[in-house]
């Protein structure tokens, strides 16, 4: 499957298939600081991505104090 | 993983709420949010005119999208900061949506209506660009909603906004920012009330709105807020949130029912020391306001605060 993430962009790829959850968790990234999105849909954690997904990790923390 | 409503296929876990929702369910689970906030917080009527500053981000165009939605009269407003090829994508997303949607739009240029841009501007006034930048919006956020004759001015700020600006008063223990820190706060010599309707719902929340309402936002950060102090504030408390779901909103609902009311006093001193600024008519405790020396500063021109002639 191929990941892509942002801050910095980069694109990840894995072979086989996995949940949402463990992708995170590979990742080490906190699943209370991104979305997870599967064609143009959002996925819960316990949702598996095929391993020909193309798939979003989304930040959601933006840094604006004003 | 189930909808908590409809058993259907959720597409989104809300921890700290214990509860899964499909896209149809959490779109109505976040506008109950919203409208329980407005309630709560007596924060408008739908016989209110509203202006919600829009920065093409996810919480501002959702807060715009939601209020349409609830059936209030909103406009938006969006300033450019003159911040790069960050100002001018985030401007497309917020004139985007608006036509879209055939909302109304104001748009006020830094650059073009004051001379000076947030990254210069900071410098010539020696404050960080989140300080020059936030200063400038909140003036001309007053200035747009008297021109134009708007009773309320609606940010997007969210849970996770409130808790880090709560968490960082905190630990400086800045008694009259305490004071002020509210969802509401009330309309004073003509200078518009301003409330935050997103502050039951997080981060998280707002950009799943947007992705499950097919919203396009502005994705990039500001490279003006790289390594501030409200990320690392937002880092540590979401730290204390991975272990404990709910720790947020605790902190920050209960230091309004609970804490809030130790600080009054000093946000009563704050008040009664404020007067008009020579320059601007805007409030301010010194002659001069700060926005007002900032323009100064940076070598462009100041402009005076106009009212709309009343409605009738
Ligand atoms: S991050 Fe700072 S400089 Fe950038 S838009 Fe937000 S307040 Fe302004
Ligand atoms: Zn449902
Ligand atoms: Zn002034």
């Amino acid at each position: 499957m191929i990941v892509e993430l942002r801050n910095p962009t980069r694109t990840v790829e894995f072979d086989e298939a996995m949940s949402v959850a463990k992708l995170l968790n590979r990742l080490k990234v906190d699943r209370g600081s991104v979305l997870v999105i599967c064609d143009g849909t959002l996925v819960p954690y316990d949702s598996k991505l095929a391993a020909d997904a193309v798939v979003e990790i989304r930040n959601v923390i933006s840094g604006g104090a004003a | 993983m189930k909808c908590r409503v409809c058993r259907g296929p959720a597409v989104i876990d809300l921890k700290r709420h214990n509860a899964n929702f499909c896209g149809e369910h959490f779109l109505r689970f976040c506008n109950s949010q919203v409208e329980k906030a407005i309630g709560e917080y007596d924060m408008f009527t739908k016989e209110d005119k509203l202006l919600v500053a829009v920065s093409g981000g996810k919480d501002s165009l959702a807060v715009w999208a939601i209020l349409i939605e609830l059936g209030y009269q909103a406009d938006g407003l969006y300033i450019g900061l003159g911040i790069g090829d960050y100002s001018d994508i985030s401007g497309q997303y917020a004139k985007d949506f608006a036509e879209a949607r055939d909302l109304n739009l104001h748009v006020v240029d830094l650059v073009e209506e004051y001379g000076y841009d947030v990254p210069n501007g900071s410098k010539a006034a020696k404050r960080v660009p989140c300080s020059a930048c936030g200063m400038s919006k909140r003036h001309i956020f007053d200035r747009v909603a008297l021109e134009h004759g708007y009773d309320v001015l609606v940010t997007g700020h969210n849970l996770d906004d409130e808790a880090a600006v709560l968490f960082g008063n905190v630990l400086h223990w800045q008694t009259d920012y305490l004071a002020r820190q509210h969802p509401v706060l009330p309309e004073r010599d003509g200078m518009p009330r301003k409330v935050k309707p997103l502050v039951r719902l997080d981060e998280r929340e707002m950009a799943a709105y947007c992705v499950v309402s097919g919203i396009d936002y502005m994705l990039d950060e500001c490279p003006m807020s790289a390594g501030n102090s409200h990320l690392r504030y937002k880092d540590a408390l979401n730290l204390v949130e991975q272990n404990s779901p709910g720790t947020k909103q605790a902190f920050f609902h209960k230091f309004l029912s609970q804490g809030a009311p130790f600080f009054a006093d000093a946000g009563e001193e704050a008040r009664a020391e404020l007067g008009t600024c020579a320059t601007c008519g805007g409030p301010t405790p010194n002659d001069v306001c700060a926005f007002c020396r900032l323009v100064e500063r940076a070598g462009g021109q100041p402009v005076k605060l106009t009212r709309a002639p009343a409605r009738s």
